[in-house]
């Protein structure tokens, strides 16, 4: 065996197995563009209700007898539906690209992704409730990016790296909002559309491209 | 100075080499992870895991979910180091090729 004339092949195997057991790489670019598409449907949807709101286009009977409780109703619907659609699309995605990449979708890596990403998201979805049952409506949309983005920066340690700047990019979005309260739509909109959709074709174009050809 | 003599032969083998990878950034990888990251069958996977145990570089650890068997494996201390001197190893020999 030529075994002591292929160093660099075999740390290059070593690296690719130490990736391919602790973190997750099936995630697919589409998946971000995907979202992205979601979200920014959402916000255009959001959008829409909110300024027929504003505008007294709506019927009577809803600004009247609901007021704004019927509009928060229909935005956390949209809110809802949006998030739904989001989800399937980006794990039908993703789901593809591990089917061609043979790698499991369900892992111990898979396990520790979810959950690293998901406790950053269940304490920010508590924290988020809590606002709106005391009507901090405004703090929403950048509550909403801050948790968002730690949960990408420590999902970053266990999936592909570079979903740590998408992180980074929510955060100071966040930030942004903060000082500027009352355009929350638009940093919404930013962050959870234009950044996947960045991420989703940046990703795509690097480590995809080459393989679907 | 030789490196070649630093390289470990119980790492002579692509599937050792896969099987310690995983093992050294896990704290303990089961059986059936182990056969589908390396896309072996079991009985080839179970020898080398043999090889690797019987230097005392991994250790096996039997379980059970619920009532099916799990087998996990971890790597052992002086695993540790000698898999890291193999790796200090190759990379020597990189460098004096260039």
């Amino acid at each position: 065996m030529s075994y002591e004339q292929q160093p660099l092949e075999d740390l290059q195997h070593i690296k690719r197995m130490m990736e391919r057991s602790s973190r997750f790489i099936s995630l697919s670019g589409f998946s971000g563009i995907a979202a992205g598409l979601c979200a920014l449907t959402g916000a255009w949807f959001a959008n829409k209700k909110i300024e027929c709101w504003v505008k007294g286009d709506c019927t009577m009977d809803g600004l009247i007898d609901r007021g704004g409780v019927q509009l928060l109703n229909d935005l956390l619907w949209i809110a809802t539906i949006t998030f739904i659609g989001a989800f399937i699309s980006a794990f039908f995605f993703t789901w593809l690209r591990s089917k061609k990449t043979k790698v499991p979708i369900w892992g111990a890596a898979t396990g520790r992704l979810f959950w690293n990403t998901l406790v950053p998201l269940a304490a920010g979805g508590i924290f988020i409730i809590r606002m709106m049952q005391l009507g901090e409506y405004e703090l929403i949309p950048p509550a909403c990016l801050i948790f968002y983005g730690l949960a990408l920066v420590n999902a970053s340690k266990y999936t592909l790296g570079e979903i740590r700047y998408v992180g980074y990019g929510q955060l100071a979005l966040a930030i942004l909002n903060l000082w500027n309260i009352g355009f929350g739509l638009y940093f919404w909109a930013m962050g959870f559309g234009v950044l996947h959709i960045i991420y989703g074709v940046w990703m795509w174009n690097k480590y995809e491209k080459r393989t679907s050809s | 100075m030789n490196p070649i003599k630093d390289l470990n032969k119980i790492f002579d083998s692509r599937i050792r080499l896969g099987i310690m990878s995983a093992l050294m950034v896990n704290p303990e990888v089961s059986f059936n992870e182990l056969k589908e990251l390396l896309d072996i069958t079991d009985g080839n996977l179970a020898s080398h895991l043999k090889t690797l145990e019987e230097s005392g570089t991994i250790q096996v650890q039997k379980g059970f979910i619920g009532r099916k068997t799990n087998t996990t494996y971890s790597v052992t201390k002086s695993g540790e180091k000698s898999f890291k001197a193999h790796i200090a190893a190759l990379e020597q020999m990189i460098r004096s090729t260039k």
